[in-house]
């Protein structure tokens, strides 16, 4: 049994499931143990169709799970004669799936979790992996999420802000354990695209790619982070980088701006400086401007202060960090800011001391060690 | 998901609760209790998926240090009067948030002591540092 039949075709067949109006936790357990049978009996020769194959296993046991010798026969019936469904279905159903993984019910640690398992297709094992958590925590976690949104009405197309959110959290995971995540997180992007014509689907999917495009370039061969303006932009994937260029533009074209959109528009400007010194920041402040009028954001905030400081220098830079120092309390970035901002005002005292600080607060080992780094650096000049 | 330590000390932290009677002081029956009651928090993180681990550690232990190019390990024998923490074991706990660890170390510190009375320990919060950068920068 190879991946494809895991990662693409239980979910398909899950969610056929599922619209046929069977309970979402019950289908579920359903194509699990479907999966487990035909790891069983095809290690010889797979069918010719797996899909149907997994389709019929999965509703029969369904059916036996109801334990009922009439239902049964008449449920048989119902499963055989219904046809299979066209690709526009398939890109619905894929919607559908997404909708309920992520109803607003569920915390967003639960939605990640059922997501990965039941549209990504991971095992529990994987997703444990990439949490780093026992297994058996996992497992409990996906079962809670699993009886909370069982038996609840769909979430409303409107919802997709939702799915985003998700599939945001999900890419902003990254590659923790054995399983990359950020990867999953653009193949569900692209999938949930493919079904939902909404330009912020688009602008998430832009955003994923033009970060992801860099990925290579953010750590050196010992692991350490590069900050974007010391990057070997040779390393940069131009391919990702096109492709988040265009689809950003024909969804910008449509002019229905969102916070993805412009996010992904900052993204497009950093990818399209061949050197740091190009960097447009002008037109970055601009996007960060329209970005403030769409949300009150504190860490979109920060990030323009960032661009302010680009354009009408680190004084100015300083200034805008200040009026949201009370918004943003003892967040882990804004000392990284304040040092950035501190040293190119010449103030290299004060830059160390901040990022010490900021090194204190990090939340990631690498983010720490780069921080502690620079203020090594400032100490020793 | 953040990670966070909590650390349960038999000393160390703040000023104790007035209520505090060390364990050399509580019957069997409230011994038991007490157990009882560390292995339900372990069950209950466990229920709701929030768990990642749980050890206890002996209060004995050996402080060991480099002892110098070509010398042994240096090694001294604890506990010193004025060493002022001791930690007595941890839960390591994946949760949505600070303010649910924060619950769940004040639920931790409710347990039963002397009388069935809340020990009202103080126990450390400690976010745990992932291992993988953010991926967005």
């Amino acid at each position: 049994m190879n991946e494809h039949v895991v990662r693409v075709l239980a979910p398909q067949v899950l969610s056929i499931l599922v619209r046929r109006g069977n309970d979402f936790a019950a289908a579920e357990d359903a194509v699990q143990d479907a999966l487990l049978e035909a790891h069983r009996s095809w290690s010889d020769a797979p069918p010719d169709d797996p899909k149907g194959w997994l389709l019929t296993v999965a509703g029969r046991k369904l059916i036996d799970a109801r334990r009922s010798e009439a239902a049964r026969r008449r449920r048989e019936d119902a499963l055989s004669h219904e046809p299979e469904p066209a690709p526009a279905e398939q890109a619905d159903d894929t919607l559908l799936l997404l909708f309920l993984c992520c109803h607003p019910a569920l915390s967003p640690a639960s939605a990640i979790a059922l997501t990965l398992r039941a549209v990504g297709g991971l095992t529990t094992r994987e997703i444990a992996e990439a949490f780093l958590v026992p297994e058996a925590t996992m497992a409990q976690r996906i079962s809670r999420a699993k009886r909370t949104v069982s038996g609840r009405p769909f979430a409303q197309p409107g919802d997709v802000a939702v799915v985003l959110r998700v599939l945001y959290l999900i890419f902003n995971e990254g590659y923790a354990g054995r399983v990359d995540l950020s990867a999953e997180a653009i193949r569900l992007t692209r999938q949930l695209a493919l079904a939902c014509d909404e330009p912020e689907v688009a602008g998430l999917l832009a955003l994923m790619l033009l970060h992801h495009a860099r990925r290579d370039a953010r750590t050196d061969e010992h692991g350490t982070l590069v900050p974007l303006d010391r990057q070997d932009r040779t390393q940069w994937n131009e391919a990702e980088i096109a492709e988040g260029v265009r689809i950003l533009q024909a969804a910008l074209a449509r002019d229905r701006r969102g916070e993805y959109q412009i996010q992904a528009a900052v993204a497009a400007l950093h990818d399209d400086a061949r050197t740091a010194g190009e960097t447009d920041w002008p037109q970055i402040l601009a996007w960060y401007d329209e970005l403030r009028e769409l949300t009150d954001n504190p860490v979109a905030a920060l990030s323009r202060a960032v661009a302010v400081g680009e354009v009408d220098g680190p004084h100015a830079g300083l200034s805008a960090v200040e009026e949201l120092a009370t918004r943003l309390g003892d967040h882990h970035r804004l000392d990284a800011v304040r040092a950035r901002l501190h040293e190119r005002a010449g103030h290299l005292d004060l830059a160390a001391e901040h990022y010490t600080r900021a090194a204190a607060r990090a939340r990631s080992t690498a983010e720490r060690d780069y921080l502690t780094r620079q203020a090594a650096r400032l100490r020793r000049g | 998901m953040p990670k966070y330590l909590l650390l349960k000390n038999y000393t160390g932290g703040p000023e104790r609760h007035p209520n505090f009677a060390p364990m050399s002081e509580w019957t069997e029956d409230e011994i038991t209790a007490h157990l009882a009651f560390q292995r339900h928090v372990g069950e209950l993180l466990r229920e709701r998926g929030e768990f990642v681990d749980v050890q206890a550690l002996s209060p004995e232990g050996t402080y060991v240090r480099y002892g110098g190019p070509g010398a042994a390990p240096v090694t001294t024998d604890g506990p010193f009067p004025e060493t002022k923490e001791l930690a007595a074991g941890w839960f390591m706990i994946d949760v949505e948030s600070e303010a649910r660890a924060y619950e769940i170390a004040a639920y931790l510190s409710s347990a039963p002591g002397k009388d069935g009375q809340p020990i009202y320990e103080w126990i450390e919060v400690r976010p745990v540092l992932s291992d993988a950068p953010a991926a967005v920068e």
